[in-house]
């Protein structure tokens, strides 16, 4: 296997993990804050659809942005009424959530289109393209690095680099900001925050609506950066793998990043059999490689890689007591 | 705050539920521009409206009486299984390893071995989630839902490395010999006559071979396998010691403590029964229907077993009524998309929708009833 | 009364409902400024709620609060800490994974970004660690520091917050007896700064040690507010307990056969491996009521908890000879039953019933495996069942004696004399019986005693554990007294007071400790 396909592959791995961490962020805001939520797919595809269409109504992929992230607040209102106003149970909204945007992506995408639930496919501006970034090209001849900064870290799309800004964004609002310490102490002892006067209602909605906004941001990456338009289902349960990467990060931004690119990687490979069969010179089954992070994280949840301790007051809704 | 009347409970909380889902999906096809009283009338017509509608209908609601118990068993456990949709999936690799061990020299042979094959399967998969959360607290929604994409991987390797007989293109197994076929509605002596095609002279028509003909339908036999089940299960819940104990732990911990419950015993059993029940129901489409395995057998059933479970509030005789009635959805469903166009989609809405209201959105139903109740209460008071 | 600006706060008519349960009734009390005041009684008898309407975690129903005179209104925990009030809850309000000064910070943050808070919160901890022995590594995490130094945090983190008043809801619950001191030297530091101090305990010799007044509550009212110096433990013991109507049982003396069990030092931790139950030996006869009397929270629980199965334990126990496991195979509640020991726990809502279940179904409860509610291998027997809780209510004047009602739906005294009538009629060797009046009306409470000693007229060995004197007096052929997870010693009932047992339940000693041995 030549330097050239190694390129490829690692190229691929950051266009595919960009979704995956996104979606992962959005998870960790929500989940720091005791809220679960395993409906980051529906909010991904929620914002996918809407993304794409008014992308390509308006011929702006900067509105479709906008649309994409208000359609995912949408999602991520509904699931904050749900688990905190009326305390219901965080996994079954979350379970919901993803059955109806499954379902209203396609219907709304139909009518709208009638492609058969998928949208147009986005050009012009209506999409969003690789930039590349200084000296990519003067720098191209230098040996090794030279290629590695044109082919892999060059040439993607602003949201990509997005998504890796937010990486120490994240780690510092949640670690250095008053905001983020309040963030991660709901999440772990509501009632501390309650008898410090704070409102414990408004920090997770709050945490919520980051969420909200991050999954927008994923999905709009999905339907205007990666693919040229929605179509059904196109998330294909990068929410779940999203998931997956947070608890395999124990819940910690840059612990995410790693895990996101180490998915994506798998993703990347699943797309090269070929790459792969040289690598490990064996010929391993496509599909192993699709479930790997679904069995690195059972393996991780059974505390065979350190102990996965989730938010201790993951999943619960608060009740004031004594 | 007042408690609600217990009938209320049973029965006006999921009917209002069901009502403001029903509400939200009319809106939804407004905002499609199709008309709600149309469509519901191209839905009952489609799915009720004639034996042939019927013998659909009832062929999803066999699937779905299977995977609502299997959800409902656990919810009784205290446990939320996720994992219908993998678990079934497994339960269809037993069911075909079963139908093509041997040639099966009749259908009531194959079925029974093909059930336990199934349940074995299924409850195999619920296994690891089930020790994993007894032993080593995973949270076993997040394992459930892990286990379904591997499940899902799993058969797509399986069908297309290993079972997919040799020079066929589809990632499928080989047919099912004959032997193994279900006899479906237009079959069974009895039923059949609600399916015979007449010709135009009124008399039922006649093939090549000088059979009677009926129209073929997917219902079949696996509904009475179901509702035997829901018997059964039933039966476990409330009238055996490991149901009484399975109700307990799921009511509370601390007190099964006290009485000596085993709670990595209950969690342990209480799984591998829904997980066998989730299997089981791929005797309905991957025997009674398919005659073959195909990938993503089970097309989202163990999900619906979810909202199917909610909706009938974890009992048997609601899970089967939930089940027709979301039997009707996905026929209604199909229907919808044939005459009017509406894609399929739609049901998943609706299932969504009461999985939202009867699941998470419970207690604001709840609060709702709950002030109505408290007005007319009062207003009794001031009039006496 | 004191004129207004000396005192720090001043409540009038404080009432506070839970549904049909009056938590305080009209209660009125006024704490001087800079002074320690102790407010004392039992379990139950009202005093967090108060202190959570102090704190603006309940709104009370009525009655005004005046803070150093002003009348004030607390609707939220916001406006306690604006009025200078502080709080230390009995369960710690911390951040395990946080360290000590982000848990003093949260919530009282100078600004968006950390670091300034923290750094201004160093040195203000610096100082106050300076003056009043209140030392903990500020960058600690929460969860590798002793209750002992967890607690120290929270005092911490009102200080900080520039609480004057500072309330402490039983604080010494989880502490050893050298933490328990250096908490009160630290409050004595406190108080000597000005600082008004409420302390809130059912424990005797904290008040008579630590506090100037004591206000002594029972059954949601305010009984009376002494000074400490001109009281005694044994007149506030009696405030406490209250001389309720006598409960005479009728009773033959006696007649105690063959031991039926022995408990060797018996050892209990909890899951914070805190030692609760610290090597308790005594034997108990057949046709004996063994009492332990004692302030709640001394060992009780477990003592009860491990007999029953329900928590591991080191030692020895026999029944009737035979060794019961006290860990692993065989020490659960199914295979204790089976060896004769019936259980009514202390809390029958959390352990003795499930809510939802029926009654009947509730009859069978930790006895589902019993051949006489089976109707073959595999089916319960539920007609029979049901015929027998039928038979049960009438026999023990269940209220209403309909098998098919939720447990939830009786009253208290009803749901106890279910727990109570589905374990004595098991007809066990040996009862265990926690609480067995806790919330129940007189006329129950006289059934049940009367149950109790019927059983033991068959010859049927009885450990009761209660922190209600008179019931332990009125039932007991012997007392045990429980202090601090040991034994103090044994009485005759015949024999002893409410004096000396007050004085036993006080953790003083020098009284003779009698013997563990039966008579």
């Amino acid at each position: 296997m030549d330097y050239n396909t190694v390129l490829q592959i690692l190229d691929t791995t950051l266009r595919l993990a960009t979704p995956l961490l996104f979606a992962c962020l959005a998870g960790l805001f929500s989940e720091r804050s005791g809220i679960f939520d395993i409906g980051l797919e529906g909010k991904m595809l929620a914002a996918a659809m809407a993304s794409a269409s008014v992308a390509f109504l308006t011929g702006s992929v900067w509105v479709g942005l906008l649309a994409g992230i208000g359609a995912s607040l949408l999602f991520a209102a509904i699931h904050g009424i749900a688990s905190i106003t009326f305390r219901g149970n965080q996994l079954i909204s979350g379970v919901a959530l993803n059955f109806l945007a499954s379902g209203l992506t396609v219907l709304i995408a139909q009518a709208m289109f009638g492609q058969g639930g998928r949208t147009p496919p986005l050009e012009g501006a209506a999409r969003f393209y690789p930039v590349t970034l200084p000296f990519a090209d003067t720098l191209r001849e230098v040996p090794i690095l030279g290629p590695f900064y044109y082919e892999v870290i060059s040439g993607h799309s602003l949201l990509v680099y997005a998504a890796f800004a937010l990486v120490p964004i994240s780690w510092w609002v949640l670690n250095r900001t008053r905001f983020g310490l309040r963030l991660r102490a709901v999440g772990e002892n509501p009632a501390a925050v309650d008898t410090a006067g704070v409102s414990v209602v408004g920090l997770r909605f709050a945490a919520v609506a980051i969420t909200g906004v991050l999954c927008g941001l994923a999905g709009a990456y999905m339907a205007t950066a990666l693919q040229a338009g929605f179509g059904r289902e196109m998330t294909a349960g990068r929410g779940y793998i999203a998931l997956a990467a947070l608890i395999f990060a124990k819940w910690r931004p840059v612990a995410a990043l790693w895990a996101c690119l180490l998915f994506g990687f798998f993703q990347a490979l699943e797309l090269n059999p070929n790459a792969l069969e040289a690598i490990s010179g064996v010929k391993l089954p496509g599909p192993l490689l699709s479930s790997l992070p679904y069995i690195l994280t059972v393996v991780v949840l059974a505390g065979f890689i350190g102990k996965a301790i989730p938010p201790r007051a993951g999943g619960e809704p608060y009740v004031k007591e004594r | 705050m007042d408690r609600l009347p217990r009938w209320a409970d049973v029965i006006l909380v999921p009917l209002i539920s069901l009502f403001l889902a029903a509400f939200i999906s009319a809106l939804v096809l407004l905002a499609i521009g199709q008309s709600p009283v149309e469509a519901f009338n191209v839905m009952v017509e489609g799915a009720l409206g004639s034996a042939y509608g019927w013998g659909y209908t009832l062929y999803y609601t066999t699937s779905f009486i299977f995977t609502g118990l299997a959800v409902t068993v656990a919810f009784h456990a205290g446990l939320f299984n996720i994992g219908g949709e993998g678990q079934a999936q497994l339960g269809a690799l037993g069911v075909a390893l079963v139908c093509l061990s041997l040639d099966w020299p009749h259908w009531t042979l194959a079925l029974a071995a093909a059930a336990v094959g199934g349940a074995v399967f299924g409850a195999a998969w619920a296994a690891i989630p089930a020790y994993l959360q007894a032993k080593r607290g995973s949270h076993i929604v997040i394992t459930t839902i892990m286990f379904n994409y591997i499940a899902a991987a799993l058969l797509v390797y399986l069908l297309v490395d290993v079972l997919r007989p040799a020079g066929q293109m589809d990632p499928a197994s080989a047919r099912f010999p004959a032997g193994a076929a279900l006899p479906t509605f237009s079959e069974i002596p009895g039923i059949r006559q609600f399916y015979a095609v007449f010709g135009p002279d009124g008399l039922q028509r006649v093939n090549s071979k000088g059979e009677l003909m009926f129209t073929g339908v997917p219902a079949n036999v696996t509904l009475f396998l179901a509702l035997g089940m829901a018997v059964v299960v039933w039966a476990i819940l409330w009238r055996t010691r490991l149901g009484y104990q399975i109700r307990a732990f799921g009511k509370s911990e601390a007190a099964a403590r006290y009485a000596g419950i085993s709670p990595v015993y209950i969690i342990m059993v209480a799984m591998l029964l829904s997980g066998a029940l989730a299997g089981m129901m791929s005797v309905n489409n991957v025997m009674g229907e398919a005659g073959r395995l195909l990938q993503n057998s089970s097309e989202g059933a163990g999900f619906i077993g979810i909202a199917v479970a909610l909706m009938g509030r974890n009992h048997p005789v609601g899970v089967v009524l939930a089940a027709l009635l979301f039997g009707f959805l996905y026929q209604g469903g199909a229907e919808l998309g044939l005459i009017l166009q509406i894609p399929p989609e739609m049901r998943i809405v609706v299932q969504g929708l009461v999985i939202l209201f009867t699941g998470a959105l419970d207690m604001m139903v709840r609060m709702l009833l709950t002030r109505i109740f408290g007005l007319f209460r009062s207003r009794q008071l001031g009039a006496a | 009364m004191a004129a207004n600006g000396t005192l720090a706060i001043e409540l009038k008519g404080i009432s506070k409902a839970f549904g049909p349960v009056q938590a305080n009734k009209d209660i009125n009390i006024a704490v001087p400024r800079g002074t320690i005041h102790g407010i004392i009684g039992e379990n139950g008898a009202g005093k967090s709620t108060l202190m959570s309407i102090l704190y603006g975690f309940y709104k009370a129903d009525a009655g005004q609060i005046f803070v150093g005179g002003q009348p004030t209104v607390i609707p939220d925990s916001q406006s306690a800490i604006r009025a200078g009030i502080g709080m230390v809850f009995q369960h710690f309000k911390l951040v395990q994974n946080f360290t000590v000064l982000e848990n003093v910070v949260l919530g009282a943050e100078d600004g968006a970004l950390l670091n300034t808070s923290l750094a201004k919160a160093r040195k203000v901890l610096e100082g106050l660690s300076r003056d009043y022995e209140l030392d903990v590594d500020p960058d600690a995490l929460i969860e590798d520091l002793s209750v002992g130094h967890q607690q120290r945090v929270e005092i911490l983190k009102a200080l900080y917050r520039q609480a004057d008043i500072l309330i402490l809801d039983e604080p010494t619950g989880v502490l050893t007896p050298a933490e328990a001191d250096h908490l009160f030297r630290i409050l004595k530091g406190l108080k000597d700064q000005g600082k008004t101090i409420i302390l809130i305990t059912h424990k005797l010799r904290e008040i008579m040690e630590a506090t100037d007044n004591v206000s002594v509550m029972r059954r949601g009212t305010m009984v009376a507010t002494v000074k400490t110096a001109e009281t005694s433990p044994e007149q506030l013991a009696e405030l406490m307990v209250g001389r309720k109507v006598l409960l005479e049982v009728e009773k033959k003396p006696a007649t105690p056969g063959n031991v039926v069990l022995t408990v060797d030092d018996l050892r209990v931790r909890d899951e914070h491996k805190v030692e609760r139950l610290k090597g308790v030996s005594f034997e108990i006869r057949a046709g004996e009521i063994l009492g332990i009397a004692g302030v709640a929270g001394n060992g009780q629980s477990e003592l009860l908890a491990a007999l029953g199965g329900m928590m591991r334990a080191t030692g020895k126990i026999t029944l009737n000879g035979a060794d019961l496991p006290l860990s692993g195979k065989g020490s659960d509640g199914q295979s204790r039953r089976r060896a004769g020991v019936a259980h009514v726990p202390e809390d029958r809502h959390h352990y003795g019933l499930i809510l939802d279940f029926t009654a009947w179904e509730n009859v069978a409860f930790g006895y589902f495996n019993d051949a006489k509610y089976q109707k073959n291998a595999m089916f319960m027997d539920n007609d029979a069942l049901r015929r027998d809780t039928q038979h049960k209510m009438e026999k023990f004047d269940v209220r209403p004696p309909d098998p098919w009602l939720a447990a939830k739906s009786f009253s208290g005294g009803n749901q106890q004399k279910i727990v109570v009538a589905r374990e004595i009629e098991q007809n066990p060797e040996l009862l265990l019986i926690g609480q067995p009046t806790r919330g129940v009306d007189i006329g129950a409470i006289e059934f049940i005693h009367k149950q109790i000693v019927a059983l033991r007229d068959q010859g049927k060995a009885i450990l009761l554990v209660s922190v209600e004197l008179d019931e332990i007096m009125s039932l007991s052929d012997r007392i045990a007294v429980m202090f601090d997870g040991r034994l103090m010693g044994f009485r005759d009932p015949e024999k002893t007071d409410e004096r000396e047992l007050g004085m036993m339940m006080a953790g003083m000693t020098g009284a003779d400790p009698g013997k563990g041995e039966a008579a």
